[in-house]
């Protein structure tokens, strides 16, 4: 009990707001800081012994919208005596002010300052964020590096794509969980709650104990990294007894027992998406060869179709949005799709709802899916993914789409009175050349040509949208090198000078990319070890902030920073970018278990490299990636055959 | 078709609410609440709801207006309820009538504004207000899109008083929100809506200019009331009073869906 009663001091926890108040007339946008959003919840502090403060690491417009925070926000606030906040990065402009008049990193629900949670959960869609995690944790008082918080401090939690490499910030964070959030933020709450009730015995790193030793969270302090002479990785391992040597991720099988958003956030600034988002499978198994996020989130799981119809019904009913999103990573394979649609489409056809199903593949069933989600609405785009210009290189990456196919799927939307495609590539893919990236002027072409037959008119439009390839872990690129900065800005010039200069065409022809300097730094940050570390902590230092964000992110602040940082390692940002990595390396993320085979992976690669394509598992039999056997799942799909019936109406 | 008048207001936190952010809550609100909308013709239907004069950003108000066009009709209290409970608190529903009148708008030519000046002495606060009346013309100058802009801040001022602010802030939200204890200044301002507009901002820059008033920490600004300028009493009244005494004349729209509205019509019959 006494050490009870010391806990329950620093518990008296008061509002930041009436300071905040005083910095907001001063700042852009100041409604982003001040919460209140339809949906939010505000539990009393005192009834709750476990509490979490959720963070997406990038701006309010950008991070509300997250589905990830969103779900794990409802998931905890519904458990009795659990409260969630969230909390987003301020802009410079009002971290200058809070700096200025001390005021903490604070979250918008209460505006309780997040040193005084319990857990402080980041969720990491992308490296980039990493920069905005050392800002948050400054502003807050807390300790950047985990070894220098006490009992205090919050448990600093990483979730999220990138977690599953969580290397480059294992100094910042005392634990990380990989995989699907909604069990484990629960399972962690228990865990912390006994620690609590018993006094917090051992203090931190007891805590941080027993959550390593149930053998799926992630804590770094417990793993040493031992190098070899040149460099690379000798080994990673557990520093005490009771820790396991590999760390599995977290798998939700049935999406049915976890309608979550029930009710979605609506807040009252303007963000990048305003709708009613439903996850209608979660998983992907299509095996393209650069997704990570097709490879780590296997198996395949469906939400049914009546499940999906339940979600939307109650979401428009909450929140009034005018859009409803069907996410996934490839939305037309929901086994049910066509009939999802076409449910959909009639039971809101009254109502002005426009539906948008995004991640499509390029086939001309998505057509007819288009046609019928667009029915009352407007025709404005339709974008496709093919990747790679060449089949060369589809067959590399394992996109089996033919250029025939694009064909025949641009004409049907061009007849149907789509007026403009927009089609995705990459650039800097493995083997690629020079040629293969010039054939997506010759495919942007063939569908101008297409579309003017098709149409009778000069009046469509291809636009044509291109990024650098950045190897992530866990997929069979991960040992690939990544084109330099200067060598697919070199091929995406070349690309632009020849759809510029067609005199039929290229006036038809859009042209957007992206250079190749950010897509550098995401791959030392995402291929990266322990010892990139020192670069993110330099970069922050330095005044790095929103790096996703083109007019923070600073190139050369990157490569001057990693130069000092790392010289002491012998290494450098092309030894972490550029480099071909071989069977041997241990990779930093090994100890990270996403359920995929290294074996598999690695034969998928050299399948890669000879141009060998493999099918979905979703439709065709097991090829063994691994996931399901070691994880204990399997892919789970319809159809149930079920339709969606019209809503009863009540008559006004 | 019904046309519905609505107050609403802007409290507490949700002040800093711009007004493309509340039209988007508000539109989203109709969703929620299935209200009948009227829409626009075109190529993007928008329901037809007409703002008028929203306060800026940062600025509580207890006197906003706008006016929703309807396919059906509904009893203006029960949709100010629903419409309400749509909302974020803060952001709230205060009054609904039928519009029995022409142009709304026209009847806006003149808001009271509540200038809270937390760490101003109310002396200090009487003495700038004075100089500011006093004076034949007040220069300010402000930020547009087009660069500086200097403008007279003093002829649409018709009154400029200073008090003490004696009691409590109106709601708990607002009052936890502010430094509770030290000297409170409030002036109460009349504005008439002029062009160029002159804003409560513009004013306190006028005090600044000839009184070298400078609250410590910034006013809090709130609008208390919107409407028709009587030149003679130098109040603003009420601008849904004449469509509330014609539709006390004339209850007919509203009986066809009412139930309370049908009562009278028993009454009449017995």
């Amino acid at each position: 009990m006494p050490a009870e009663a010391a806990a329950a001091a620093p518990d008296a926890v008061e509002s930041v707001f009436p300071r905040l108040e005083a910095l907001l007339p001063h700042v852009q946008k100041p409604i982003q800081y001040v919460g209140g959003e339809l949906n939010s919840t505000v539990k009393d502090w005192e009834s709750c012994d476990v509490r979490w403060a959720l963070m997406y690491p990038d701006a309010y417009e950008v991070g509300l919208p997250n589905q990830g925070v969103m779900i794990l926000y409802e998931v905890l606030n519904e458990r009795e005596g659990v409260l969630a906040e969230r909390t987003y990065s301020v802009w410079p402009d009002l971290e200058a002010l809070m700096r200025e008049h001390k005021v903490p990193q604070f979250t918008v629900d209460s505006h309780r300052p997040v040193k005084a949670f319990d857990v402080f959960g980041l969720s990491f869609s992308t490296e980039l964020g990493y920069t905005n995690m050392l800002t948050a944790l400054d502003l807050a008082g807390i300790p950047l590096e985990s070894r220098n918080r006490t009992v205090d401090d919050p448990i600093v939690l990483a979730g999220g794509h990138a977690a599953f490499n969580p290397e480059p910030i294992a100094d910042f964070i005392d634990a990380a969980i990989i995989g699907d959030g909604e069990q484990a933020v629960l399972d962690m709450t228990e865990i912390i709650r006994a620690w609590k009730a018993e006094g917090r015995p051992g203090g931190r790193e007891e805590v941080l104990f027993r959550l390593a030793r149930t053998g799926s969270v992630y804590v770094p302090a417990f793993y040493d990294v031992e190098y070899l002479p040149d460099g690379r990785i000798g080994r990673v391992v557990p520093n005490r007894s009771g820790v396991p040597w590999r760390v599995s991720k977290h798998t939700v099988m049935d999406l049915d027992e976890w309608p979550y958003p029930k009710q979605p956030l609506v807040p009252l600034a303007e963000t990048v998406h305003e709708r009613m988002s439903v996850e209608i499978f979660r998983g992907c198994t299509r095996g393209c060869r650069f997704c990570q996020a097709g490879m780590i989130t296997r198996p395949v799981r469906e939400r049914s179709i009546t499940g999906i119809g339940e979600m939307v019904d109650k979401g428009l009913k909450a929140t009034g949005f005018e859009e409803v999103g069907l996410l996934s990573l490839s939305s037309a394979d929901h086994s049910e799709i066509g009939d999802i649609a076409k449910g959909l489409a009639d039971r809101y056809e009254e109502d002005k709802i426009g539906l948008s199903l995004p991640s499509t593949r390029v086939d001309a069933f998505n057509v007819d899916l288009a046609n019928e989600l667009t029915r009352n609405g407007r025709r404005s785009g339709l974008t496709f993914a093919p990747e790679g210009g060449s089949e060369r290189m589809r067959k590399v990456i394992n996109k089996m789409v033919s250029e025939e196919d694009l064909i025949r799927t641009v004409a049907t939307a061009y007849g149907n009175g789509w007026r403009q495609v927009k089609l995705y590539f990459m650039c800097g893919l493995p083997t690629e050349t020079d040629d293969d990236v010039l054939q997506i002027a010759d495919m942007a072409m063939n569908v101008i040509q297409k579309g003017r037959e098709v149409s009778g008119s000069n009046d469509i439009r291809c636009t044509v949208s291109i990024g650098g390839f950045v190897p992530k872990p866990h997929t069979p690129f991960q040992w690939a090198p990544q084109l330099s900065a200067e060598e697919t800005d070199a091929r995406l010039e070349k690309l632009r000078d020849k759809i510029r200069g067609d005199k039929k065409y290229g006036r038809s022809i859009g042209f957007r990319y992206h250079d190749g300097k950010p897509g550098i730094v995401e791959g030392l940050l995402s291929r990266g070890d322990r010892r990139i570390g020192d670069v993110i902590r330099a970069v922050y230092e330095d005044g790095g902030r929103f790096d996703g964000w083109r007019e923070y992110f600073s190139y050369d602040r990157w490569m001057a920073c990693a130069d000092k940082a790392l010289a002491k390692y012998g290494v450098d940002v092309d030894w972490y970018t550029t480099r071909e990595r071989t069977y041997e390396e241990v990779l930093p993320w090994d100890h990270l278990d996403s359920g995929l085979d290294k074996d598999w992976l690695w034969e998928d690669w050299q399948d890669s490299l000879d141009e060998t394509e493999v099918e979905d598992c979703r439709w065709t039999p097991c090829f063994d990636c691994g996931v399901c056997p070691a994880m204990d799942t399997t892919i789970q799909i319809g159809p149930t055959g079920k339709k969606l019936l019209p809503l009863t109406v009540v008559d006004k | 078709m019904q046309r519905i008048r609505l107050r609403y207001t802007k409290r507490g936190r949700l002040r800093f609410t711009s007004h493309r952010d509340f039209q988007r809550a508000f539109e989203r609100a109709l969703r929620r609440a299935e209200v009948p909308m009227a829409y626009s013709a075109g190529f993007t239907p928008h329901p037809k709801v007409s703002y008028a004069n929203a306060a800026p950003t940062g600025t509580g108000s207890e006197a906003e207006y706008l006016e929703i066009a309807l396919t059906a009709p509904r009893d203006p209290r029960k949709l100010r309820e629903l419409l309400d409970t749509s909302l974020p608190a803060g952001l709230d529903i205060v009054d609904a009538v039928e519009a029995r009148t022409p142009a709304l708008a026209e009847r806006l030519t003149a808001s009271v504004w509540e200038l809270r000046l937390d760490g101003v002495d109310v002396a200090e606060a009487a003495r700038a207000a004075d100089a500011f009346r006093a004076a034949e013309t007040v220069e300010v100058q402000r930020r547009t899109k087009n660069g500086m802009r200097t403008f007279d801040a003093r002829a649409a001022v018709a009154g400029l008083e200073a008090v003490a602010a004696t009691e409590p802030m109106t709601t708990a939200d607002a009052a936890a929100d502010r430094p509770g204890d030290g000297a409170c200044a409030i002036l109460r301002l009349v504005v008439r809506h002029v062009t160029p507009a002159v804003r409560p901002d513009d004013v306190l820059s006028g005090l600044s200019a000839v009184a070298d008033l400078a609250p410590p920490v910034p006013a809090a600004v709130t609008r208390l009331a919107q409407g028709l300028f009587d030149e003679e009493t130098g109040t603003v009244t009420d601008p849904l009073a004449p469509d509330r005494e014609a539709a006390r004349a004339a209850p007919q729209t509203e009986a066809r869906d009412s139930a309370a509205a049908a009562v009278p019509a028993v009454e009449g019959s017995a």
